[in-house]
């Protein structure tokens, strides 16, 4: 059986990647899927915690931490669309009417 | 392996569904306004907002028949531990409701004004509400994550409101790219959590917590380096949340593209819900990582960061010329302020923390409410000038923003003098040298602070009217809003003058925080 530990570096790389991501991309819908990304990586520890205690809590959350993640997918790609429409643009970084 | 289970607990009765009638009246009348708004034709969809304001009502009475349960003070939990109220819980979602009946009724004539009025609108603010209910009432990581994800996601719509603007959409923007980001950190945060004590139940978790780090169980290393790692991804996320240093950066850009109504909604409902969760999980599920043997527990940390927030809210606010901004980086310093309460540790930190709540609710929205008044007589009122000579165009609204503007400031006599009172006072009172010198450097803020409320006292009152004014008519404010202004600003004196009846349901929060943590095994699955 693979031990709990390659799960969680899978799971911290994962979340890592995604992190430096929202960072690094400059498409917002780049910056979405790297979001998205760092909620699937928890999603990964919580099962693996789940399976090696032997609780079910985990399970249970990760079920609602998806459903979760499909309502901000939703709003997000909303938000998205509305931006789009008034710019033409997904850039982020082109992005700055508020300003210090 | 999972063990099957054996022996299944007896369902959840009657008497669990009784302890949330309050968020199921909320439910149907949230789901009810989106319905009335498609029923209705357009002239008539402001009524979707007297009916919202109808159905907080409702919410207020299910909610008192639950004051009678927190004299007793322990909490009672329902639904396996997934729920629990206490008073915490009864006190705070009162202060929910007033932030979200106050945002409906000063939005009426805003919305209006600015062709957007859709019933969406409330049912959004209603059902952001409801997450903050539920955030005050869980007892578990999961019902917590999910709820204020409820109360986020909305908040995330209601500020990208205005699709056409363009500062609308982008404020919309930031704040949801952050808040999923600061999300994502908690959720790894509290998937820690769950690996290191095998719980989410948030009783269990401080009871397994307390075990590691008095040393109980350390046959695999020591499990408090991994808690401790989580503890910083779930503070991380949650100093986001409340826009502390340095996860402040979306604050004034959501705060001042959203529309001036959600500005004020966001900038005390969900933050309090914010102060919630904090409480409930450094406060409770955390607690026994306050101070830890060898290590640094959440204290020094939250200390640092309340001292940085504080600091630099205030100087950043000193620059600014947009109201909104400026509103912003008070907030920002006024969370720095509140983390000062959580830091001390004593009742009279937490007595602070909920009395400054309460009044803050009250001050902030009462100083938007004017704002938005601006807004409808056609001068925009978000920049600093636009509040020149307001006393003698409108001297009623320049006196209400007056007393909400030093109840900010902290000027004694007024509620918010009351409530830094006790923030700082619990510093010193417990005790500890480099507490101390916190509260001096808090005082400090609070000087800097007197400088730009200042500012709007002299805009009001000494400046001329500026040239640009397009209309000087007195303001538009409808009867309703006024009543509702002068209460709160006769409650921010009142308050500040004779603050013993507030200080006692802050005592109610305190009282409840501290013997939560006490007997945190209490509140277990049943």
């Amino acid at each position: 059986m693979v031990p709990l530990s390659w799960y969680l570096i899978l799971s911290a790389a994962l979340f890592a990647i995604g992190a430096v991501g929202v960072f690094v991309k400059n498409n917002i819908i780049s910056t979405l899927l790297c979001l998205e990304l760092m909620l699937n990586a928890a999603n990964l520890a919580f099962v693996a915690f789940s399976i090696f205690q032997g609780t079910i809590e985990g399970q249970l959350f990760v079920i609602l931490v998806m459903a979760v993640a499909a309502a901000e997918a939703g709003v997000g790609l909303a938000i998205v669309i509305a931006l789009f429409r008034n710019r033409e643009t997904l850039d982020v970084d082109e992005s700055s009417l508020l300003k210090l | 392996m999972l063990p099957l289970l054996v022996e299944l607990p007896p369902l959840p009765t009657l008497r669990d569904t009784a302890f949330i009638m309050p968020e199921i009246i909320l439910t149907l009348f949230a789901g009810a306004a989106l319905v009335l708004d498609v029923a209705l034709p357009r002239s008539k969809k402001h009524l979707t907002a007297y009916f919202s304001l109808i159905g907080l009502a409702f919410v207020a009475i299910a909610l008192a028949q639950q004051v009678a349960m927190t004299a007793s003070l322990l909490p009672i939990s329902a639904f396996y531990g997934m729920l629990f109220i206490d008073g915490l819980s009864v006190v705070f979602r009162f202060v929910f409701i007033v932030a979200a009946a106050f945002s409906i009724l000063y939005s009426i004539k805003y919305l209006e004004f600015e062709r957007e009025q859709r019933g969406e609108y409330y049912a959004l603010i209603l059902f952001s509400t409801l997450g903050m209910m539920f955030v005050a009432t869980s007892g578990d990581l999961i019902a917590l994550f999910v709820s204020f994800e409820l109360m986020s996601l909305s908040v995330y719509v209601l500020v990208g409101y205005f699709k056409r603007d363009k500062r609308s959409n982008e404020a919309a923007m930031k704040y949801f790219l952050t808040g999923i980001f600061s999300s994502a950190l908690m959720l790894y945060g509290l998937s820690l959590v769950y690996g290191v004590t095998g719980h989410t139940n948030l009783g269990l978790i401080s009871e397994t917590i307390a075990g590691y780090v008095q040393g109980g169980t350390a046959e695999s290393g020591d499990p408090r380096l991994l808690l401790m790692v989580a503890l910083v991804l779930v503070a991380a996320g949650l100093l986001f949340k409340i826009a502390a240093v340095p996860f402040h950066m979306w604050a004034p850009d959501a705060y001042e593209g959203a529309p001036t109504t959600v500005t004020a909604f966001m900038s005390v409902g969900p933050k309090a819900g914010a102060y919630v969760l904090l409480a409930r999980m450094l406060l409770f599920a955390l607690a026994p990582m306050r101070e830890m043997e060898n290590l640094p527990g959440w204290a020094a940390l939250l200390a640092v960061v309340a001292v940085l927030t504080m600091t630099v809210g205030n100087l950043a606010a000193v620059t600014q010329d947009n109201v909104k901004r400026l509103l912003a980086y008070s907030s920002i310093a006024h969370a720095g302020y509140i983390l000062l309460g959580i830091v001390s540790g004593t009742d009279m930190g937490y007595q602070g923390v909920a009395f400054h709540i309460m009044t803050y609710t009250l001050m902030n929205t009462g100083v938007f409410a004017i704002i938005i008044a601006l807004h409808r007589q056609g001068v925009i009122g978000e920049n600093l000038n636009d509040l020149n000579g307001l006393f003698s165009r409108a001297p009623s609204a320049a006196v209400l923003m007056l007393i909400f503007i030093l109840g900010l400031a902290g000027i004694p006599s007024t509620a918010g003098f009351v409530g830094k009172f006790f923030l700082f006072g619990s510093l010193i009172q417990s005790g500890k040298p480099w507490l101390t010198y916190i509260a001096i450097i808090a005082v400090l803020n609070a000087v800097v602070a007197f400088y730009y409320y200042a500012r709007f006292a002299r805009a009001m009152f000494l400046n001329a009217p500026s040239e640009n004014i397009a209309d000087a008519s007195p303001l538009l404010l409808a009867p309703s809003v006024r009543i509702t202004l002068t209460l709160s600003a006769i409650a921010v004196l009142f308050f500040g003058i004779y603050p013993q009846p507030l200080i006692n349901v802050a005592d109610i929060v305190a009282q409840s925080i501290t013997t939560v943590y006490a007997q945190s095994s209490g509140i277990a699955l049943r």
